[in-house]
């Protein structure tokens, strides 16, 4: 009885603020509202700017976000979600609850973008990364990998978007051979983690020889770390790409504060806190340009569906998968 | 009013297990189906559900043993720290053991020096190993509880007739075993059922794939609630029956300190004895010990480097774990006195929901509850704290129903003779008769409160994160060797907290 | 008065009827081979155990409807009556407020009640740390305390030596006569029987029989009690 009094208290405090100033809620997945991502920077920039408050609101990864939406339909409280990436917009899409943006300035991004609705904010490439002195010749492409003895431990495309990436790559790379190339790299999968924050701890403990990550992650290690033994393998079949966007609500009342955010993402204040936050390319190049190691490996082939292939292909791709490495 | 709040946190834990599968079912509407692979995750769950609980059992009847007839220094922290695996986030105990029995762990290089080919830990024995590494102490833990339970006159009685080992373990513990294991091996079982990091990360690939994966795949990326709830019911079911054959076995209770005393025995005198009872508790200690102190020294460098925001964390986890320590408690509390008054067995049913509801089931399931009334981020820790206490309330439970029977044997017909009823009874009889398994499953709840990432994850809202999802978002931002020490600190008060607790009720213990 | 009315207790392989009454102020035994079920009779009255017909009335009144702690009675059981964890004061306390918020007059009571069983300066000592003889005395100033009319003792003493069991009786024969509570004493020893009872229920064969003159019974036996005696 106490507790709800005490929320109804709550609540009515919460209403008294919101006349005050306006509120834009934007749902996004968890890393980025940490002490040590973008969310704070972004806040501290934004609000000023909007005179408004800025709410994050944390749901685990990318594809909770996507549930989170789903389970509260029409009445979500979210105005913005941010933190999509292209294997879910389709499904995204498909729920009607997103609203088109408006023109976008010119992006840096290696393929062209189309999507009326998702607003790309930064991206990737995934790679295979591995430590220099313990992988001295790393493979250079997935035929390679699969003559050497490395082991690599990636991400389960059921329960991660990297996992859900490295099922598209293979798909793209290799069409309907993608199963036979599963089979031939079942001996070198190490194992299969829930997501990427347990891989990649696998991988820094020195478990495993290489980690499915991105391209940018040995950039961490050189400028957070100082330590320049970190390197990504170049593929020749080139790389998929993770592109990670946002987007507003149809049914948002904030409208035009969600379409200042969206214009605001694209500029230098949101773009320049990209790389060393979320350690992803920023989807517009900063002024000041990029970060040193940023610009050590740039795969010449980018590879990505679109949000439609990506739906069709993606149980047929995960049968496969399942078949080859369930042996 | 005994049966008012028992019934009342019946209907409680009621809601929040198939009360949550039902908002969930129900949202999903329509029919749906089982796939093939859904079928081959529940053979693979029962498998290795099934193993790990044969295994930890086994291993748990001779180390159980050999810690029931021995006294030596250091037992009593033995005891106490065995308990540290099973209160560990899953992805840190994983670490700890890689640390061991890893591609580069402490055993292959061993193995290495000795020239021998390296074993590797991934596949179904390494399920099996980790869940072994996480619920022996608990077996250890229920048989040592059984042995204590054998008076000591019986020993007496056999080093009078001249018993030699064999013959007590065939007269005395073993009819001992029979009515405790089965409840043991039950138990280990369901805990085992709902695994899904350990099993997926330690499994080697998508072979070893749990009930919980596919729920959370469902969940996730089909966003088919159909099937996440149907493969929950059937989770449900499965869990619901073993608990039907455990509970017509006999649970048997966990550890209530205080009683921690080895009786004198005269029958395992001999030198041969001696020894293997030794290198039984040193290989058990050392099997669970290593990994932990591999933990500790990997998050040492980090422990110092912390972020303040992480040290906030640790004080609000610390509130959620204090507050879900008395939640738990007094859940727990109410449904034991209610058991005992009423003598039905619904209220044990009922605190044994919660280990066998699906977490993200449940978890998503109070979403759908809460969101249409209230804000989800507002109440994450309020929310989180209840979750988790009803999480710790089976093995809270089983700590104080025999001893809340055991008072009402000796002192329920003296109190009802003083008509002491009421608050007075619960004040002047039961809290204080009932100090020490009370301190002994407030400290687990909070302990196992404060290492479960729970709903937390689902509810999140900014600056509201506690202790393990600071150890995932630090892991999530490259931040390993942070990460390794917000582990180690969040082992650190795990442990802090349940010895603070333990401790408290083990003072004064008179009589 | 004390009336057991068509009194049925009944368990799967034994039963035991009574039909008798005890008068009030008047010290009864209750003796009779192991297992008869005289303890069983006691819990009974106390309201321990469900009658299977009959009707248990204490001065025309019927105690059935009445929990344990509302029935005009104190009683002793064989083991177990003080708290371990409450000081002797407190234990005795219990028999003024069962809540224990005892006001200074109360207070005072607690105390007096302590000296008159050879107590005085023991009060917060717990039992732990008190001799058997001393926990029995302090079991009994609870009882003075609560003065209730129908003391039940079920043998209570018989841990203790023969001469501190019989300074215990002794007590327990004095604090009957001064409140002139009714006396039901479980016992095994017919010296016991003949110290401080003047009358004798015989338990036996499934029947408790309605009480006679102790001395009278002790020096005819009827068969059961003299199979019981061995004599």
């Amino acid at each position: 009885m106490k507790v709800s009094l005490i929320a109804a208290g709550f609540c009515a405090l919460a209403s008294f603020a919101q006349a005050e100033t306006p509120t834009l809620t934007i749902y996004t997945y968890d890393s980025f509202i940490a002490d040590w991502g973008p969310g704070p920077a972004v806040k501290k920039a934004f609000e000023p700017i909007c005179h408004c408050t800025l709410n994050f609101v944390g749901t685990g990864d990318g594809a909770a976000l996507l549930s989170r939406i789903k389970l509260e339909g029409a009445r979500t409280k979210a105005d913005v979600v941010l933190g999509l990436d292209t294997s879910l917009t389709a499904d995204a899409e498909a729920t009607g609850l997103f609203a088109p943006h408006g023109t976008l300035p010119k992006m840096d991004l290696p393929v062209a973008w189309t999507d009326p609705d998702f607003v790309p904010f930064d991206w990737g490439w995934f790679a295979f990364v591995y430590d220099k002195t313990k992988v001295p010749v790393p493979p250079t492409s997935f035929t390679e990998l699969a003559k050497t003895d490395l082991k690599v431990v990636i991400e389960d495309p059921r329960s991660s978007t990297p996992g859900l990436g490295l099922l598209y790559w293979v798909k793209d790379a290799y069409g309907d051979k993608a199963g036979e190339v599963w089979k031939s790299l079942a001996h070198n999968i190490l194992t299969v983690t829930p997501s990427w924050d347990e891989a990649y701890g696998l991988f820094t403990k020195g478990e495993a020889d290489m980690v499915l990550s991105y391209t940018t992650s040995p950039a961490y290690h050189l400028i957070e770390e100082k330590d320049a033994t970190k390197a990504a393998a170049m593929f020749t079949e080139g790389h998929y790409m993770q592109v990670e966007v946002a987007a507003k609500l149809k049914a948002s009342p904030n409208q035009a504060l969600a379409d200042q955010f969206l214009a605001f993402m694209l500029t230098d204040a949101f773009q320049s806190v990209i790389p060393e936050t979320n350690w992803m390319y920023p989807a517009v190049t900063p002024k000041d340009g990029l970060p040193d190691g940023f610009d050590m490996y740039r795969p010449t082939k980018s590879l990505l569906y679109s949000a439609d292939e990506a739906k069709t292909l993606r149980d047929g791709a995960l049968a496969e998968w399942q078949a080859a490495l369930s042996k | 009013m005994t049966l008012w709040a028992g019934g009342a946190v019946a209907a409680l834990l009621g809601l929040l297990t198939l009360g949550t599968l039902a908002a969930v079912a129900l949202r999903a509407g329509g029919s749906v189906l089982l796939s093939v692979a859904d079928l081959s995750a529940l053979r693979f769950t029962l498998e290795q559900a099934a193993l790990s609980a044969a295994l930890s059992v086994s291993l748990a009847v001779p180390v159980a043993r050999a810690l029931a007839r021995r006294r030596f220094p250091g037992r009593r922290w033995l005891v106490a720290l065995m308990g540290a695996p099973f209160l560990l986030p899953v992805i840190v105990a994983v670490f700890g053991l890689l640390a061991l029995f890893g591609r580069h762990g402490l055993l292959n290089a061993g193995l290495a020096l000795l020239g021998l080919p390296g074993v590797s830990i991934y596949g179904l024995h390494g399920v099996v190993l980790a869940h072994v590494f996480f619920n022996l102490p608990l077996a250890v833990r229920l048989l040592l509880q059984g042995w204590r339970a054998i008076p000591a006159e019986r020993f007496r009685l056999a080093a009078a007739l001249g018993f030699s080992p064999a013959d007590v373990a065939r007269l005395i513990e073993r009819p001992m075993l029979r009515a405790v294991l089965p409840g043991a091996t039950l138990a280990i079982f369901l805990v085992c059922l709902t695994s899904f990091a350990v099993a997926l990360t330690l499994g080697g690939g998508p072979a070893a794939t749990t009930v919980e994966l596919a729920i959370y795949q469902a969940f996730r990326f089909d966003f088919d609630l159909g099937r996440a709830a149907l493969l929950a019911g059937i989770q449900f079911v499965l869990c619901g029956g073993a608990t039907l054959i455990a509970f017509r076995v006999g649970l048997p209770a966990t550890e209530a300190p205080g009683l921690d005393r080895p009786v004198e025995r005269w029958d395992a005198g001999a030198p041969l004895l001696r020894l293997q009872d030794a290198v039984l508790i040193t290989l058990a200690a050392l099997f669970l010990m290593i990994p932990l102190g591999l933990v500790a020294v990997d998050g040492v460098p980090g422990l110092l480097a912390l972020p303040a925001p992480v040290w906030l964390s640790a004080l609000r986890s610390l509130g959620v774990a204090v507050a879900s320590s008395a939640l738990c408690g007094g859940m727990a509390l109410a449904l034991a006195l209610a058991r005992t008054a009423s003598g039905r067995a619904a209220f044990d049913l009922a605190g044994m929901l919660p280990l066998v509801a699906s977490p993200l089931v449940l978890g998503t399931g109070l979403f759908l509850l809460v969101n249409p009334v209230a804000d989800p981020a507002f109440w994450a820790l309020p929310v989180t704290a209840l979750v988790n206490a009803a999480m710790a309330l089976p093995f809270a439970l089983r700590a104080l129903q025999p001893a809340l029977d055991r008072i009402e044997a000796t002192h329920g017909r003296l109190a009802d003779s003083l008509g002491l009823t009421g608050w007075a009874r619960l004040r002047l009889l039961i809290l204080p008769r009932l100090r020490g398994p009370l301190g002994f499953a407030l400290g687990l709840a909070a302990a196992l409160s404060m290492g479960d990432l729970g709903v937390i994850a689902i509810f999140a809202g900014p600056g509201g994160a506690t202790l393990p999802l600071q150890v995932y978002r630090l892991m999530g931002a490259y931040r390993m060797a942070q990460a390794s020490g917000a582990a180690l600190l969040l082992l650190g008060l795990s442990l802090g907290l349940f010895w603070l607790f333990d401790r408290g009720g083990r003072g004064d213990a008179d009589a | 008065m004390l009336t057991l009315e068509g009194l049925r207790i009944t368990w799967p392989d034994f039963t035991l009827t009574a039909d008798l009454t005890v008068p009030s102020g008047a010290r009864v035994a209750i003796i009779g081979p192991s297992g008869a079920g005289k303890s069983t009779l006691l819990a009974a009255i106390a309201g321990f155990q469900p009658l299977g017909a009959g009707r248990i009335l204490w001065d025309g009144r019927d105690l059935s409807p009445l929990p344990p702690g509302q029935r005009p009675i104190s009683i002793l059981f064989q083991d177990n009556n003080l708290f371990p964890h409450l000081t002797a004061t407190q234990n005795v306390g219990l028999g003024l407020r069962p809540d224990l918020r005892l006001s200074p007059v109360e207070q005072d009571r607690v105390a007096t009640a302590l000296a008159r069983v050879g107590l005085d300066g023991y009060g917060a000592r717990k039992p732990g740390a008190l001799s058997g003889g001393q926990q029995s005395r302090v079991a009994l100033a609870r009882v003075l305390l609560r003065a209730r009319p129908l003391l039940l003792l079920d043998e209570p003493f018989s841990a203790l030596g023969p001469a501190l069991k019989a300074e215990m009786l002794a007590l327990v024969r004095d604090i009957a006569t001064e409140s002139g509570a009714t006396l039901l004493m479980v016992t095994h020893d017919p010296r016991d029987a003949e110290r401080i009872t003047d009358q004798t229920v015989l338990v036996a064969d499934g029947h408790a029989a309605p009480p006679r003159p102790t001395a009278a019974l002790f020096a005819d036996p009827p068969p059961a009690l003299r199979d019981y005696l061995g004599k």
